[in-house]
Parts: C-alpha cells; structure tokens; sequence
C-alpha cells in the first residue's frame, strides 16, 4: 500500500476493483465501512462477478476478466476529455510536460523497438525523454509540444471510447459513465479516491500494467501522497509483505535491490546502471544511496569477509540469467532439469497453474522435501486420490521428506502487513509433537551444509563458510537477533560528518536509520527500508499504541511502518508546490516556514524549502511521477489493453497483436492456451472468505462454512446446459477438466462483449484432496501456465473453459 | 444456570410462581445487526462455534452461500443470501438468522416444561436443558423458527445471546468477531439510537424504505435488524413481516388448558371408579413366564 489500512478512513471514494476486499480482507475492509458511516464515502465495486463486496456497494459494473486496462484507460480518457484531472498537481508532480523522443512510437499494438523473433522489446532507448546537453529531460511547461508526455497520453488512451470500452470489457455505457462521473469528482482538491486490488489486477499476463493504469489515474486525479488516496495492494498472506521486502523474486536481494546479472562480473558493472545522476535539476534522486544500501546488505551477509579489496564480496553473490520464478521451476521440473525441490510454505501442487505439469514435475525430482506446518497436496502428489489425484504411486519415485513446522501462533517474530507496517507476534502456544520452527529447521541445515563444506570442499566453498551466523543459539536463533541483523548496527566506530571529532555512531550501536548508512564497510543492515524497526531505544515492531493524536489515522507508536516510520509515502504531495495544502480537509504534510511538518513522517528532506523545487517523488531522478515509465517496464511505457493468452476475442484494437506480445511462453506450453470455438465461456479463480488459501480446509469451523467445492455459473449459462443449483458439473480448460457442483446464481450475468452475449464462470481456489472439506479436484488443473510480462505473476484470473452437467464423482479409494 | 434462586429471571416457563421482584432496574439489552454494513463473512458463525464448543458436522454444498443450510442443534446462527432483482440492479441480501429474543416470547409461553425456558431481566431468553423435555412446543411456539431439537439428547438448542458473557459485561462473540461492526451489541435505548443514525445514512443512499425491525407482534425483540427495505422484510430470506405468537399457543395455555385439565381429572376419576368397580388388573402365571422369556432374549 502507498497509504495504510487506517487511512482508507480518510476517503471520499473507494474503488475496489481487481480485488474483493470484503471477502478477501474482512477485516481490512472495516475502513471502507469506516469511511462510508462516518465520512460519507461511496463504494464503487468493479469485478467479473457481484461479490460480497459489491453487497455493500453503492454502485457495481460488471467486467470481463482480462479487460480491466481498457476499463481504466477509457477512465483515463474521460478524465483528460472532460477536465477532471488536478492540473496544478499533474504539471508540477507528474512527468505530464516532459518531451518524449521521437524514436517512441506506438503503432498496430506494438511500441517501437519489437523484435518478432526473440518476442521482446529489444530496442527500448525511444522509450526515454529528450535531454539537452547536460543529461537534464527537457520538458515544455505549456504542455503545448504534441511529444509532450501529456499529450501522448492523450493521443494513446482516445481510442478507449465509452463504446470501445463496452465492446472490451462488456460494462454496459451508463454503468462505466456514471463510474467515470464519480472518480472525476475526486480530481478537486478537497476530496480524494482510494484504489483497492489485489490478485485480480496482479494475476494476469498484464498484472503490472493493470497496477500501473490505477497509478496513472490516481496522479492524473493528484490523489498520490494524500490522505485517503494512493494506490493500495491489499496483501493476501500474513507476512507476505515482508517475504517480499526481503527479497520475493528471485532476481531481488532485500530492500528491492537487485541481483546482479551474468553480464555485471564485477561491482564497478554492476554499480555503472546504477548512480541514479538527477535528470532535473536539483532533485533528490535518493537512489544515489544505493551502494549504501548495498554495501550495507553485503556486510550483513558476509560480515569481516566483505571488505573494500574483494569489492565487499560481491563474487559471493549469484549471478542470474534469468529469473527463477515459480512458472520456470515447474517448466524446469517438468523437464527433468531438477533433481530436489523444498518446497517451504508453499503448496507447490494447489498454488502453480496447470496441476498436471506441477504433478508430472515433482514425479520426476529424486528427493521433495516439504516444511509445513500441515499435511499439503504436494507432499501427497504421489498418493492416488481417486480421480482427484489419479496417479499410480508405483511409478513415482520421489523421495518425500516432510518436516513439520511450527505455526505463525507457535513461534515468535515480525510479520509486516499491507501498510508496510512490521509488527512482532509473540508466541502464543507451544508446537505440537516434534514440530521445529522453519528457523531452526534452516539453521540446521545450513550448520550441515557449512560442515559439509568445510569438511569436502567443494568448487566455491567460500560464500557458505564466510556467511554471518552470529547468533547466541546458532542452531535456532533468536527472532529478535535477525531482526536487529535486518536493522542494521555500525560496525566500527562512526565519526560524524559534520564534527569529526564526535561519533556519530559507536561500534556496535544498532542503525536508528538508513540515513546514517555507509559505503565503506563501517555500518551493515540486512533491509535498508527496514533500518529503525530495531533501534537502541528497543525493538518498535513491539509498539502498540493505539493513540493518533490527529485522528488522521496515523497511529504513529503502533509497531513501525517502513520506511522511516512513515504511513503515507509520497506524502510531500499533499502540499501544493508552495508547501501549502491543497486543501484545508486534506492537509496532511506541508511547510511550516522552517521544516515540513504534519501528522506523519514526511517523506522529503525535512528542512529542504519549497522554493528549491525539489520534487515529491524523491526516489526518482526527475523527481517527479510517471505517467509515462520509460524503459521500466518490459512491455510498455504506457499500459495497452491486450488479450488474455486464453483469449476470447480477437483484440478489437489491434486483431494482429491480441495478446501481450512479450509474455514468456515455454516451450513445452506451446499448445497449452484455449480457444474459444471450443471453450466458449470465460473463467476467472477467486477466494471465499470462509476459507484462507489451502490451510483452512485442515480447520473444522472454516469446513463447516464452506464445506464444498462449487462453481458459480449464471441462469443463462446453467439453463442452457440444463444445470440446477446443486447439479454435478465438469468444467474444462485446454489442461484438464474438474468436477464440481454448480451454483447457479443471478450474481453472474451474460454481457455483452465484442457485440455477442458472453458467460462468465467463477471457480474458488481453496478445494483439494487433503484436509476436512469433502474432497475435490485441485482447481488449477484448469489454468494456465503463464505469467505476467514484468514479474511472471500466473494468469490465475481469465481463462477459458467449457461446462457440462454430469455424473457426482466416483468416492475416491481409501488412503492409509 | 438459571434456576429460582437467580434474582435475574422475568419470566419462566410453565411456572405460577412469582420471579424474584426485587431487581428492577436491569438494562434492556439488544444486539442491532445491520445488514447494510454485513459482508457475509461468516466470522459471526465461526466464533459462535468457537465460543459455545459446537461442532457442528462437515456438511455439503447445495449451490449456495448458505453454509450450513439451516439452523441447527450445532448451528445457533446461520447467514441467509438472497438474490433480489429490482429492476436492472440487483441486491444480494444476506442476514444473521438466529433466535431473536422477542420481549414476549412465544417459545416460553408454549414450553410445558416448569423453567425449561427462562426470560432475563435484561431481556435475554435462554434455554435450561436439565429443565428441557424434548417436546417441541417451543419450536411451534416461535414465530422466527428458530429452536431445534437435538437427535441427540432430545434438548431444545438455539442462540443464548451469549447470556454468559453478557453477564460478565461482554459482548456477544458475534459482535465481539464481526470485522465491520454490523453487529452491535448495547443497551436497547443506545441500539434504537444507534439504528437512527444509520436509517439516515441509508436514506441519504436512496434507501427511501430504510428501518429499523423491531416488531411490535412479540413486543418487541431484543436482536433488531436495520434493513435497506423496512417496508419488505420478508425479501431477507422470508423475515417474517408481522411476526405474532401462533394463536395455537393462546388456544393451548388458554381456552385448552382447563379444558385439558378437565380431561386429565376425568381421566383419573374414571380410572378410580375402573378400579373400585372391576378391581386390579390380575398377572396370571403364563403372562410371568412370557416375561420371563422375554429378559432372557427367548421371547418373539
């Protein structure tokens, strides 16, 4: 989130849309019921399916699933068209004015520098500004030259008309102008919209681009750094927000820096892409501080051995090619590329597309071993489940460890929310039988393989044996100890730049924040962004005040929000260009005449006066946002509405380029993807509120409330197939085909797409073969095994299928 | 836990005797569900099992949301979705069903059970098991349908409104887990006034018909809904409109009862003038033997 849960409050608007955060974040959504009883906020809901979110909704469209960038583009249309965009706030925080090269095109689908046969941009340097002779983009503060990015913006989104966006995503006109009306009002400043998604926006093969379309409007609106604005993921799994400040891809090291690539053999390569040089004048560019940041993590991981003579033990580090994400480990198991998997807190066998590869994949490594603290799916891919699992454990010969772990109640630690908030979690009960923490589990097994080293040596030893393991119990460390590791402590004395006769910071004094990071070995941190969580004054993640002195919805002393403590990043920006608020309703941050001051953290240098004219967004080089990315985004720098791989329709914009044009697709995928003469209804996957992913179904009181696996189908769609509530149907993708019963609803209605009326199907995730709920077929035997273009998040949300009535399935046999 | 001795009971079933009068002052209490903020999530459901240990069975899907079903021995609150059309929108209306603990309660007028049902001062009608006969009077007798006799032990079971956190000055589990506050839970002055402000909310949404449901029929009840469409309850899976104690309670504690207890006296009077005219029932040698066989497992 770039705003916080208790800030949803402060809203005059909410959009949910590409999440359903009433069902999947219950308790979460207590601010939207907030904002609507005592701030008089509406909700609007946007979703392929009229969920319990929409149940409270003041207004609710139908989408397509798939469509959601031609819905947000013809927004964006709308509010350019029709002068409700915060024109102030666009000129001077967005990249609204600067010119763009000539190179960058846009032309039948495709953005200049395609290259058919690697299906990628290899060309992307037109996707850049015009600079002058000393590197700074030139920019025209008229907005008149048509390069202007504005006016590209303009020219790229007019093709989203209310009736292309109908004819895309079949909302019906009315519904999406009245929707349109409504975030229009929230371009003035004294109101404000909140956006709300989550894996409805993310799982897609333009996951990212989706996102991006929201961030768009919400500049264009100047709803950025405002309270009640921003752009909010809703985060599924506790602690996924910190799994992924710690480094969730596989090309990430914590803090969102990046590993290094094959091609960057040395630190000077590596750094060369990274000084990060302002491209206006006096901004702050902070990502100048990345070797810092850098050299900080590296003295965290390697300690004495990172020194400034091995270039702070960069050769350590894995070098990638390409990204091992989940899509390409399955690819590679199923290829027979892999010899073990472990597979931590991940039911591998329910959460990867196409069950079928996930299943002929583990079949063929020599050894699994699963640390979880339930029986999972993937440690059972070998039993026979009946046609739920229907495999012959006689040919599979992986060798399955399971190690039973504690739970999140049965250990200790940090766990970080939606808000970046990092809060401790005390233990709560002991394990049951043998259970060891997932810590303990991997402090054993890294001793081993220290040992193992140590003792055989091997072709590069040095990265295990010099790895920092500086705990009092080295077997199972203390969750306190890592996390002050993560904060970071000076590792030699520190003299102050200011006054070198004073220290700054002593040996051993824990970070009080990455501002006092270093370049030259003297301090080491873990997680730039997390520095402050532990400080000398104690560990702030134990914090629970429950006071906001502002009623802002600040809760300053409550745990620690990275980073710096602050709850609304780029909050800068709820001042006008002067330093006043843009309005009074939404102060938030402003300039009091010597230092920006407000209910939160600003995020800017504090003393650093207006009329510098430093922008708000500090940690790019312009200072400013960006509707137009540049070259950061592998498929565009503006978001273009593209076809589902499974697609439905042939892209009415551009029918030669239907789908995403650079989305990976594995060879062995090559015939996965559905056509709609034979899978004629669209599918989306969804969650139930009753149930939390593959876990609950082991919880007697979430089986009881949603016992069974269903599919949720419209009258139209159930009376042409002849189906009633309760009726067995299979439902069939180009992987495979599921049983379920039907749930025949008037919540799923057929839309208009493309001219010709389209049904829309919804499966649930949560239904597989082992736990309390009645047995089912594991639904991504159904989805396909792609991913989004950025970051290979799997298009879980639109496919196609076809659905019959059929038999109950046959009671699968019983398992010792 | 309620017997006579408490100085809590209003009222108590098939009883003559005069609760204890001293208290008088206790608190009306009343949980407002308000469906308009409600997200069907359940979590009321889940900690009503938690907090009262139910374990309720692992049951189907019958193409619904409605999970489990219905009410149950195990299941003292269930929600209920409906699909409502009007015109191009439509509504899902999803309502917390459970006992609705009516100030004048139809299930404790028609028990036959002396203190198998009792009535709280604060308005709380609760069930006592070790009182309970299995009779099913009490399911007739409510005009929600809410009691349900288990197969079990042959006891009436519904919703308690947590009487045992309310008496320690907790809120009912439900309030205490519903994440939007859709469940209230106070004095019933406090709820109605609460109820108003959110009316109002609603009506400023275009819910014209927007209110609160506490009906006048069983004197009011001490669980309210605020509705969206006050004017139509019966949208919410069939909420009674006008909910009133079936006249078959009246006709049976009423006109009947004398009638009944005549019969009873008849009965016993003819029996004595049975017995004084043709004497005992005799047991004759071959009815022991046939006993006797019988015990042992011979017998037919």
């Amino acid at each position: 989130m770039t705003n916080s849960w208790n800030d949803i409050k402060n809203t005059d608007l909410v959009l949910v849309m590409g999440g359903n955060a009433a069902e999947a974040h219950p308790c979460g959504f207590k601010w939207v019921v907030e904002a609507k009883a005592n701030n008089g906020a509406k909700l609007i809901v946007v979703d392929p399916r009229f969920t319990r979110t929409a149940a409270v909704a003041d207004v609710y469209a139908p989408i397509r699933p798939g469509t959601d960038i031609a819905f947000l583009s013809g927004v964006m249309r709308y509010l350019l068209g029709n002068n409700k965009i915060h024109q102030e706030y666009t000129k001077a925080y967005t990249n609204a004015s600067y010119l763009v090269k000539p190179g960058f095109k846009f032309e039948d689908g495709l953005f200049s520098g395609f290259d058919e046969g690697r299906k990628a941009y290899v060309d992307r340097s037109g996707w850049d500004y015009e600079f002058d002779e000393q590197g700074m983009a030139k920019v025209d503060e008229t907005l008149q030259d048509p390069r202007c990015v504005i006016n590209l913006l303009k020219a790229h989104v007019e093709r989203y008309t209310p009736e292309m966006v109908e004819r895309i995503c079949g909302t019906p006109k009315d519904k999406f102008l009245k929707i349109c009306e409504m975030i229009g009002t929230t371009s003035t400043s004294d109101r404000t919209m909140t956006s709300m998604y989550a894996l409805g926006w993310t799982q897609h093969t333009t996951g990212a681009q989706n996102i991006r379309s929201m961030a768009m409007i919400q500049l264009l609106l100047g709803n950025m750094g405002m309270p009640g604005g921003g752009v909010n993921a809703l985060r599924g799994h506790s602690n996924v927000q910190g799994i992924t400040d710690l480094a969730l891809l596989s090309t990430s090291t914590p803090g969102y820096l990046v590993l290094p690539t094959e091609k960057e053999t040395t630190y000077a390569d590596y750094m060369k892409s990274r000084a990060f040089k302002p491209i206006r004048p006096g901004q702050t560019s902070f990502w100048q501080n990345y070797g810092k940041f850098f050299v900080s993590q590296q003295k965290s991981f390697f300690g004495a051995a990172a020194t400034k003579d091995n270039d702070w033990a960069y050769d350590y580090l894995p070098k990638f090619d390409v990204g091992y994400d989940t899509l390409k480990i399955v690819d590679m198991m199923a290829a027979g590329q892999m010899n073990g998997l472990f597979c931590q807190g991940l039911n591998l066998m329910m959460a990867a597309p196409n069950k079928t590869k996930v299943q002929a994949g583990l079949s063929k490594l020599k050894w699994l071993v699963v640390i979880d603290p339930l029986e999972t799916e993937t440690a059972r891919f070998w039993e026979n489940h009946g046609e739920f699992n229907n495999v012959d454990p006689k040919a599979i010969q992986t060798e399955v460890i399971v190690l039973p772990t504690t739970t999140f109640a049965e250990d200790e630690g940090s766990a970080t929310n939606s808000s970046r908030v990092i809060m401790w979690h005390w233990k709560a009960a002991e394990g049951p039988g043998e259970v060891r923490s997932d810590m303990e589990i991997m402090s054993d097994l890294f001793s081993r393989l220290k040992t193992a080293y140590a003792k055989d040596g091997g072709a590069f030893p040095d990265p295990i044996l010099n790895l920092t393991w500086n705990y009092s119990n080295p077997h199972n460390p203390d969750a306190a100890e890592v996390l002050k590791e993560i904060n970071g402590y000076a590792v030699e004395d520190v003299p102050d730049p200011a006054d070198p006769s004073k220290l700054l910071l002593r040996a051993g004094q824990l970070l009080p924040n990455f501002g006092v990071m270093r370049d030259d070995g003297k301090t080491s941190g873990g997680c730039w962004i997390y520095t402050g969580v532990y400080t000398e004054a104690g560990n702030m993640s134990m914090r629970r005040d429950a006071s906001d002195p502002t009623g802002k919805g600040v809760f300053p002393n409550w745990g620690f929000a990275w980073p710096a403590n602050r709850r609304v990043l780029y909050n800068r920006a709820s001042a006008d260009p002067n330093g006043k608020p843009w309005s009074e309703r939404k102060k938030y941050v402003w300039w009091n005449g010597s230092r920006w001051t407000g209910p939160d953290v600003p995020d800017y240098a504090p003393t650093v006066a207006p009329d510098k004219a430093v922008g708000p967004f500090i940690m790019n080089p312009e200072g400013t946002a960006r509707l137009f990315a540049r070259a950061a985004m592998p498929d565009g720098p503006f978001p273009e509405h593209y076809e589902p791989m499974d697609a439905y329709i042939a892209n009415p914009l551009h029918p030669k380029v239907t789908t995403n044009p650079v989305v990976r697709v594995f060879a062995a995928d090559a015939n996965a993807f559905g056509k709609p003469d034979k899978f004629p209804i669209v599918a989306t996957s969804y969650r139930l509120t009753e149930h939390f992913h593959y876990w609950t179904k082991n919880a007697h009181a979430n089986a009881v409330l949603q016992p069974e696996l269903f599919v949720e189908m419209g009258e139209r769609l159930a009376a042409a197939k002849g189906v009633k509530d309760g009726d067995w149907v299979e439902v069939t993708s180009q992987r495979g085909s599921i049983k379920a019963k039907a749930c025949v609803t008037k919540r799923l209605r057929p839309i208009m797409v493309d001219g010709k009326p389209c049904d829309v199907l919804g499966v649930p995730i949560h239904y597989g073969f082992i736990g309390l709920t009645r047995k089912a077929h594991p639904m991504n035997v159904l989805t396909p095994p792609v991913g989004d273009a950025s970051v290979q998040t799997p298009e879980y949300k639109a496919f196609l299928v076809d659905v019959k009535k059929t038999t109950p399935p046959a009671q699968s046999p019983a398992v010792a | 836990m309620a017997t006579m001795q408490s100085l809590d009971i209003r009222r108590r079933s098939a009883s003559t005797e005069v609760p204890p009068q001293v208290r008088q002052s206790a608190i009306q209490v009343a949980k407002l569900i308000d469906v308009s903020k409600c997200i069907g999530c359940k979590a009321c459901q889940a900690a009503c099992l938690e907090w009262n240990d139910l374990k309720a069975p692992i049951g189907y899907t019958d193409g619904t949301y409605n999970n489990p079903t219905d009410l149950t021995p195990t299941s003292w609150t269930v929600m209920r979705f409906t699909e409502y059309e009007k015109g191009d929108d439509l509504e899902w209306l999803i309502r917390k069903d459970g006992c609705m603990h009516c100030d004048d309660p139809g299930c404790l007028k028609a028990c036959p059970a002396p203190g198998a049902i009792v009535q709280y001062t604060n308005g709380i009608v609760d069930f006592v098991s070790e009182n309970c006969i299995g009779c099913g009077y009490c399911v007739k007798g409510c005009p929600f349908n809410v009691p349900r006799i288990s197969k079990v032990d042959r006891k009436a079971y519904k919703c308690t409104l947590c009487v045992d956190r309310v008496s320690v000055g907790q809120a009912p589990a439900c309030a205490k887990a519903c994440p939007t506050q859709a469940i209230y839970f106070g004095s019933k002055e406090d709820m109605i006034v609460h109820a108003e402000h959110r009316i109002a909310d609603l009506k400023s949404r275009g819910f014209e018909k927007a209110g609160l449901y506490n009906p006048p029929g069983v004197g009011g009840t001490h669980v309210m809904y605020v509705l969206n469409h006050a004017d139509k309850p019966s949208l919410y899976s069939g909420l009674p409109d006008d909910p009133r104690i079936s006249p078959m309670v009246g006709l049976w504690k009423g006109v009947m009862k004398p009638i009944s207890l005549a019969a009873i006296a008849f009965a016993g009077v003819f029996g004595f003038l049975h017995y004084i005219t043709k004497g005992p029932n005799e047991v004759s040698d071959t009815d022991e033997r046939k006993a006797d066989d019988l015990a042992k497992g011979k017998g037919a």
